[in-house]
């Protein structure tokens, strides 16, 4: 099977570095920009390595009292924000999601069908489509602004997500495990906590993963529910240095490095939870 | 009651939480967006009034702005969709095949796909800027053009631009799952048909692409729906411009509604993209329930 002819190992051998290249480029760029002075980022002609490397940027947004603009001053509290939103969502989802995906990868769920086609739905359908009544009753309840709000709704779409993906983990679970439990008179609820959640544990980690990125990713909901510093979420802040600060170029790139950082330590950290996530979402375990 | 009664009882309890929540964040607004679509209901007033009917769809399917959107959405879902998946089948290939460094690959293409859309977005705007991009510099500096060209000021080039950035954040999705559904194809299988003396590109068409027909069509289906509906990158990069040139459906939905403050229509519009978002989720029902193996 390894009969490569050398043509087609420099075919390959350029390929990779092509894509490498797509990949890093962008990506070295945001990390340049940000530790640039605005003065080097706007000369002509550009130099790729700026002569003056700096972390003001970083320190202007992260140390009090610095801040040149006001979304960069605010900046640090989106970030919390951001978590706060991100980690109840994902908790939220863990938990009524375990219960949801456990009848349905184990229990006689009467219309299981129904509920699965259900859950598909809701998952797939698109926030566009949701946010019209949810943006009347908020605004009626004086409820915009509030991280709360942004909670409940990305429940829209996290929750289904959740329950897909952990029915799909737990359906990996070996039954005989189960029988064993069951047998020794172990309840439902105490199969579920003493057997499938410690087995399916990876499932779990998977699971909160996506959810967070979904949750920390979210841009839709939290532009038209939260427009000032007490919900803000990190998106929102990161779209306003593009409107009204035009030219806060250096700020929007140290905060766009902000803000991917979590999600990429993450997704790098459990790498290999990443791939199976995916596929568990996407195609059922 | 019998152990089965208590069973399904039991697995009631177990999904109420999730249906109570789930009726409440996603089947009621979907259900009073499709009333509120028959309404004049607007933004300063909050109270659903005037039944006006059809007209609000009606007024759309004669609308010549509509239709464009339309248009151009389905441009921008097609070109996305269908660059991403043949450079992520590519891609995936390449990385099946063991190349030198292909964990190092693999482990790359992690990195787009988790950088936050908004960023991604915000990103690319900041390499297409007119004065001072990057894209500029480089096309300048490298002699491939005289002057830097202001990329975002060209309504048709504009749509392109934001796709490649889309393309840029997706391809690593389609190439990670489609990866996954190669890695688990019996190299036996391949290795037959050489015998039997099916070339390289033989043994692709007829042996591999067949076997990852499930993947493809799940991953065309989740990437359909997602590109039907961009908004985010749109908003960063040139909020809907120039000259309504990337004006997708979301975003004329986000004009009308939060814009010119016409909940009714908006409400008619965000229905339109669910019953297509809902069409498209039977079909990727349909693809998963064959290939479940119990009901």
């Amino acid at each position: 099977m390894k009969r490569t002819t050398p043509l087609q190992r420099i075919l390959k051998l350029v390929f990779t570095i092509l894509v490498l290249l797509f990949i890093y480029a962008p990506v070295a760029w945001l990390l340049i920009s940000s530790i640039s002075t605005r003065a080097d980022l706007l000369a002509k002609p550009l130099r790729w390595i700026p002569p003056n490397l700096t972390f003001q940027n970083y320190r202007d947004i992260l140390l009090p009292g610095t801040a040149v603009s006001e979304v960069a001053a605010t900046f640090k509290r989106t970030l919390l924000n951001s978590f706060i939103v991100a980690g109840s969502t994902t908790l939220i989802c863990l938990s009524v999601g375990s219960l949801a995906a456990y009848a349905l990868a184990r229990l006689q769920l009467p219309f299981r069908r129904f509920y699965l086609v259900g859950i598909l739905a809701t998952r797939m359908i698109p926030e566009v489509s949701l946010v019209i009544p949810l943006y009347i009753i908020a605004a009626r309840a004086g409820m915009i602004n509030n991280p709360i709000t942004l909670i409940i709704t990305y429940l829209s779409f996290a929750l289904p997500f959740a329950i897909w993906m952990l029915a799909a983990f737990f359906e990996t679970v070996p039954r005989e495990l189960e029988d064993a439990a069951t047998i020794d008179g172990t309840t439902r609820l105490g199969t579920l906590f003493r057997v499938i959640l410690p087995v399916a544990a990876p499932g779990l980690v998977s699971t909160a993963i996506f959810t967070f990125l979904l949750a920390w990713d979210e841009f839709f909901f939290a532009l038209i529910f939260t427009s000032t510093i007490e919900a803000k979420t990190v998106p929102v802040a990161i779209a306003e240095f593009t409107g009204r600060y035009a030219v806060d170029i250096t700020a929007m790139m140290t905060g766009g490095v902000l803000a991917a950082l979590p999600p990429l330590l993450l997704a790098l950290l459990f790498q290999r939870y990443i791939v199976s996530g995916l596929v568990a979402g996407a195609v059922k375990g | 009651m019998t152990l089965r009664q208590r069973e399904v009882l039991a697995s009631l309890g177990f999904v109420l939480p999730s249906i109570l929540i789930i009726a409440a964040v996603s089947v009621f607004p979907i259900v009073a967006t499709f009333v509120l679509s028959f309404t004049e209901t607007k933004i300063a007033e909050l109270v659903p009034r005037d039944f006006v009917g059809l007209s609000n769809y009606a007024g759309y399917l004669s609308n010549a702005t509509f239709w464009d959107t339309i248009g151009r959405t389905s441009y921008f879902t097609f070109v996305s969709v269908g660059v991403e998946l043949l450079l992520g089948l590519a891609i995936a290939v390449l990385i099946q095949s063991h190349p030198p460094g292909w964990r190092f690959l693999r482990l790359s293409l992690i990195i787009p796909w988790a950088v936050p859309t908004i960023v991604n977005g915000a990103l690319w705007r900041w390499i297409y800027n007119a004065d001072y991009g990057a894209l500029n510099a480089l096309l300048v500096q490298s002699g491939l053009v005289e002057r830097y060209i202001p990329w975002l000021t060209r309504p048709f080039l504009s749509l392109n631009l934001v796709i490649l950035a889309d393309i840029w954040h997706s391809v690593p999705f389609v190439a990670l799952i489609l990866q996954a559904a190669l890695a688990t194809i019996p190299d036996e299988l391949e290795e037959a048909a050489a015998v039997d003396g099916a070339t390289a590109w033989q043994r692709f068409l007829h042996v591999r692409l067949p076997l990852l027909r499930a993947a493809i069509l799940v991953v065309l289906v989740i990437r359909t729906v997602e590109a039907f509906r961009v908004f985010d990158i749109v908003y960063v990069i040139t909020q809907g411009g120039p000259a309504f040139g990337t004006v997708t459906i979301s975003y004329l939905t986000y004009l009308e509604t939060f814009s010119y403050g016409n909940l009714g229509k908006g409400s008619s519009l965000s229905f339109l993209i669910s019953i297509f978002t809902l069409i498209m989720a039977l079909f990727y029902f349909r693809i998963f329930y064959r290939s479940e193996p119990r009901s």
